[in-house]
């Protein structure tokens, strides 16, 4: 799960990468970098959604 | 230039070599104030090392401060071997020269191109060999931060190893992207998105990227033993000198101050008019970060905590590294009043709802007010588009250096395991990696935390 999170974060790398390529127009643009974000956000509380199953497991 | 071993590895991906771009130039007087603040900068150093020795425990003392030591030597010995070539800092230049792609009919500069083992330094521009004395000091600093989660548990061999993982590969990315003429940089040039990614004191490439290694870390070697018991809340474990801490606090302004107006100077090219204003900036928001953290553990616990205290100061000084020389002293003030109040509670979100031992508060202070602080750089910087460039800057660090970082360390563990054994951990890293204690005349009490 924790690996699964880690590979999700450069996903919404790469959707911030292509705001900037795909739309000229400051508003879309915004919006799509902060998509891109937002799943960088969700991959980083899948990790730690992870890490923490994993330390309840070696408890 | 690329190392003739690596040059078949990486020609598909180098399309072209950009000119050197050539710095601005430096009158006499900036290059030798310039010179003195980076003579100083060092006490920032000094300081993150005093604070993380105060928050450990008595009996790892002297390990955590010989690791910083050593850790800082590692990073420096590599990065003038091989980081500094991929971080490209020509001598001569500004640093603008590296190598690039074409995309979308734009090019995107990702990889410095500078001679290996400091090839030319002596003969550079000031104004270059300035910058490349500001990288020595950064990538050192980046990679003391995860040092003080690794606290008590973590090996000086692997730290090390760490470190020099960290000077060779990751800062120097970050630094090419950022500082270097990098995609980032050029982000207001092939977009107009406002001046391009902008981070004068190092918030992005040294203290997100020291906090995101830190986290790292925690993750691959595991808690304090004791820290999360089979049942009940975390244990409290809490440093050991209050007063290496908070000195160390005042060890760091200092080096921050210094480190702040240098950095104006040397990547945001700031005028001598705004050098005083981003020294009070920077103050500024230590001050309102200090004291919104003093009220609200004065709020939460009945009394003021002396160690989250000192991660609010921290908090106020991270953030500061990025906006203080773009910001005005208002905007600067509640920089440092919102890294204030989110840093203690931040602190105890990770540590009791997301089990994550951070001895030193370094994801907190580093990482997450790193964030706070180049976020805050654009939504108050007064060009247009210039919020968005940090947020793209913010999501390539986020995205990228995490996952990479992780990798990197992952795989690093597999060669040299990170965490000591449990009877190194019993005793004490001092006893069992140096054979002594930092405190030999005390006596040490029995750890109640083992339970």
């Amino acid at each position: 799960m924790k690996y699964a999170g880690l590979l999700v974060m450069p996903a919404g790398f790469f959707l911030s990468i292509a705001a900037l390529i795909l739309f000229p127009a400051p508003g879309p643009r915004a919006a799509f970098v902060l998509c891109g974000l937002a799943v960088e956000g969700m991959g980083l509380a899948v990790a730690v959604r992870g890490h923490m199953q994993a330390r309840g497991e070696h408890r | 230039m690329i190392a003739p071993a690596l040059a078949p590895f990486l020609a598909p991906l180098l399309s072209s070599a950009l000119p050197p771009v050539q710095p601005p130039p430096m009158p006499d007087s900036i290059f030798a104030l310039t010179l003195a603040l980076l003579l100083l900068a060092p006490l920032a150093i000094a300081g993150v090392a005093l604070i993380n020795t105060g928050l450990g425990r008595s009996r790892s003392a002297a390990q955590s401060l010989l690791g910083s030591l050593v850790i800082v030597a590692v990073a420096v010995i590599v990065f003038a071997v091989v980081g500094s070539a991929f971080t490209g800092n020509p001598p001569g230049t500004a640093g603008g020269a590296g190598h690039s792609f074409r995309l979308a009919g734009q090019s995107w500069n990702w990889l410095g191109a500078a001679p290996f083992l400091l090839g030319g330094v002596g003969s550079a521009s000031p104004h270059s060999q300035l910058a490349l004395l500001f990288e020595f000091l950064a990538v050192a600093l980046a990679a003391l931060l995860p040092w003080g989660s690794g606290m008590d548990r973590w090996r000086i061999l692997a730290g090390c190893a760490a470190s020099a993982v960290m000077a060779a590969i990751v800062f120097p990315l970050a630094a090419h992207w950022i500082w270097a003429g990098g995609w980032l940089a050029q982000l207001g040039l092939n977009f107009d998105l406002g001046a391009g990614f902008l981070d004068g004191g190092g918030a992005a490439t040294v203290h997100v990227l020291g906090g995101l290694s830190a986290l790292a870390v925690i993750w691959i070697a595991g808690p304090r033993k004791g820290k999360f018991p089979k049942e009940g809340l975390a244990t409290a474990m809490p440093g050991h000198n209050a007063v290496y801490v908070v000195f160390g606090c005042l060890l760091a302004l200092v080096g921050w101050l210094a480190w702040n107006v240098a950095g104006a100077v040397l990547w945001l090219h700031a005028p001598q008019a705004a050098l005083a204003v981003t020294a009070i900036n920077t103050l500024l928001s230590a001050s309102t970060a200090v004291a919104a953290t003093f009220a609200v553990t004065h709020v939460r616990f009945g009394k003021p905590d002396a160690s989250l205290c000192a991660n609010g100061w921290l908090a106020g000084l991270v953030a500061s590294s990025a906006s203080a020389g773009l910001v005005s002293p208002p905007a600067a003030l509640f920089i440092g009043l919102v890294a204030g109040v989110a840093t203690p509670l931040m602190v105890e979100l990770l540590e009791l709802a997301l089990s994550i031992d951070d001895p030193s508060g370094a994801v907190t202070v580093h990482a997450a007010g790193g964030v706070w602080g180049l976020f805050a750089a654009g939504l108050f910087a007064p060009q247009e588009g210039q919020l968005v460039a940090q947020l793209v800057g913010i999501a390539a660090l986020l995205g990228l250096a995490l996952p990479l970082l992780y990798l990197l360390f992952w795989l690093l563990n597999r060669v040299v395991p990170f965490r000591v054994d449990q009877d190194g951990e019993r005793i004490g890293l001092d006893l069992h990696e140096l054979g002594g204690g930092a405190y030999p005349e005390f006596v040490i009490h029995r750890d109640e935390s083992y339970r």
